[in-house]
């Protein structure tokens, strides 16, 4: 019945023995001991090492996972994980990011398979670093580094476009664009087969 | 000679240079203090404070002040113009002309003149203090009425009704001071302080006084709308009557710049001068409590506070008052020390037959609630009616 899904009387869960023993006074005061010993609790505090941190001398490192800069990753030889899927800018609560894809050319090619995110911005002035963009991302193109100091002067500055977020080359990477590897596909590199690049793809990066 | 006469003999040209050092010495201090107050706190929160600006931060406050003075400063179109501008002006004078009767040393050489480091030494200086002190109250309701909106009023009411309160309190708490000095002039007050403090002989007086005073100047209307360089003279001016409520708590209960018991010789150190240091340790100890009450104690609820002011501080310090005259008369009188001994006695009686009557209303009250059962009140209430679901249900 409905009865036993709303209670009967305004109880509020209280027992008949806990409301017998309510006392309709104000609250208890502490007594006047242990309202001193307040005093000698401050008193002790100030002769304790003080948390603080003196940031921008000390830098403390952050959270292994914390939710910083956003980065874009690239394969071992140098190609763009990112395919323009968009799915990052569907996923992000903030609108924060706004991406253009791109068809991959012969001659132009940025990524493996057939497309390329051509426009990539992110505005960190949205942005909530949730890193539901992160989980949404089919490739791992986008991750998070634990990078925080992003504060800046104007609004343009803090619009950062695919130069920004772009990982750096390493070494043994061809700067794209070029063509993926031989007689590989986009299964390939997605599975991580293609390990490093191959002369035919361009000079590699050496250092 | 005595502080007041040295003073009456004072040149007009040692009146106006000490009237400079002792306005320069105020604002200083209560720029310190801005900085000690949020270094003390930080410490107690186990935070380090302002330290960025000069050494130990301590140029904090005056950049403060600087951002506050370049910061825009907007005046309600609503607002009375004069009379905002001038508020928080008055406020910040009123807590400044206390010091110019606090005697901050005793007898000192002053570059060839013999004086004493305190302005003027007027007959009734204490009651000066009260009144300018007060007057400080006018500031506070014309900020809050000036500014033409509502809340800005009410806060400002608020405020200075709480500041009148504890004045009462407090002007109580120091009829006992005169009684037993025999004089209203702070540099007499501090000359009859010199075999025992008023903080002892006295000592519920200064608990009185300790307590109204940090009830007085607890919080500056700082909710009143007000901007830029008003705005931190409003906060001033709450500093500076700290620093002037702790420098009278001083001279009037804790001997004032006499030093610590046994320590009487530095009084001469310095030809003098060493009583200024004596001085100001005591004033900042005062400080330091103001502090730590703050960084200790939540803000107390406003009807809370009333309250304690006025069915408590006050009746306290009346009756207080009436044993204190009492004993004064009786011992002017030379009244047998059996007579003086059962007045004491009867007091103490009577003080204990008061606080065990009271204890034992409390219990009557604190049972009587426990045997009511909050279900079935024992007086009439309507029936309470049925419930959703069954209304629902028919």
């Amino acid at each position: 019945m409905a009865d036993e899904i709303l209670p009967r009387n305004e109880d509020f869960g209280l027992a008949k023995s806990d409301q017998a023993k309510a006392p309709i006074t104000d609250h208890e005061s502490a007594s006047f001991g242990k309202q001193l010993l307040g005093f000698w609790v401050t008193f002790r505090t100030m002769f304790k090492k003080v948390n603080t941190v003196q940031y921008p001398e000390v830098k403390e490192p952050t959270a292994e996972r914390f939710h910083g800069r956003h980065q874009l990753n690239r394969h071992p030889d140098g190609l763009e994980k990112c395919i323009g899927c968009e799915l990052c800018a569907w996923a992000c609560p903030a609108d924060a990011i706004y991406v253009e894809g791109a068809d991959n050319k012969e001659g132009e090619q940025y990524s493996p398979g057939e497309r390329y995110g051509k426009v990539y911005q992110i505005n960190y002035l949205r942005c909530i670093f949730c890193g539901l963009c992160i989980e949404a991302c089919p490739t791992r193109a986008l991750t998070m580094t634990n990078e925080y100091e992003l504060a800046d002067s104007t609004r343009g500055k803090l619009i950062f476009e695919k130069d920004d977020l772009l990982g750096p080359l390493r070494a043994g990477m061809v700067p794209p664009p070029h063509p993926m590897y031989p007689n590989t596909d986009d299964g390939n590199y997605y599975r991580g087969e293609v390990t490093g690049s191959h002369p035919s793809q361009g000079v590699a990066i050496n250092d | 000679m005595t502080n007041a006469e040295l003073i009456s003999q004072d040149p007009g040209w040692v009146i106006a240079l000490k009237g400079l050092i002792i306005f320069a010495v105020c604002v200083f201090l209560t720029i310190m203090s801005v900085w000690g107050e949020r270094r003390i706190v930080a410490r107690m929160q186990q935070r380090s404070g302002p330290n960025r600006v000069g050494k130990f931060g301590l140029l904090q406050a005056l950049v403060d002040g600087v951002k506050l003075a370049l910061k825009e400063d907007l005046i309600p179109k609503s607002a009375d113009r004069i009379v905002f501008v001038i508020a928080p002006i008055i406020s910040t004078t009123a807590c400044f002309m206390a010091f110019a009767v606090i005697p901050m040393t005793g007898p000192v050489n002053f570059f060839g003149q013999q004086t004493a480091m305190q302005l003027t030494d007027l007959s009734v200086g204490v009651l000066y203090i009260l009144a300018v002190a007060s007057f400080g109250v006018y500031g506070i309701v014309l900020a809050g009425w000036s500014s033409g909106s509502t809340y800005p009023l009410l806060g400002g009411l608020r405020s200075s009704a709480q500041v009148i309160s504890y004045e009462v309190a407090m002007g109580l708490s120091l009829v006992a001071v005169f009684i037993y000095a025999g004089s209203m002039s702070t540099s007499e007050i501090v000359a009859a302080q010199e075999q025992w403090w008023y903080a002892v002989v006295l000592f519920p007086s200064f608990v009185i006084y300790s307590i109204s005073m940090v009830g007085e100047t607890n919080r500056a209307p700082f909710d009143l709308e007000y901007s830029s360089l008003k705005f931190a003279l409003f906060f001033l001016s709450e500093y500076v009557n700290i620093i002037a409520v702790s420098a009278l708590a001083t001279t009037l209960f804790l001997g004032g710049y006499r030093a610590l018991p046994g320590l009487g010789f530095t009084e001469q150190w310095l030809g003098g001068w060493f009583t200024l240091v004596w001085f100001f340790i005591k004033v900042l100890a005062f400080f330091f409590v103001f502090v730590w009450l703050r960084g200790t104690l939540p803000r107390l609820r406003y009807d809370q506070f009333m309250k304690f002011g006025w069915k408590v501080l006050i009746p306290f310090s009346l009756a207080w008052i009436l044993v204190v005259a009492s004993l004064r008369v009786l011992s002017q009188e030379n009244a047998p020390q059996a007579v003086i001994f059962a007045f004491v006695f009867t007091v103490a009686l009577l003080y204990l037959a008061g606080t065990s009557l009271f204890e034992r209303h409390k219990e009557k009250i604190a049972k009587q609630a426990k045997t009511v059962n909050a279900s079935e009140p024992n007086f009439p209430v309507p029936a309470i009616p049925n419930s959703r679901a069954e209304q629902l249900n028919g």
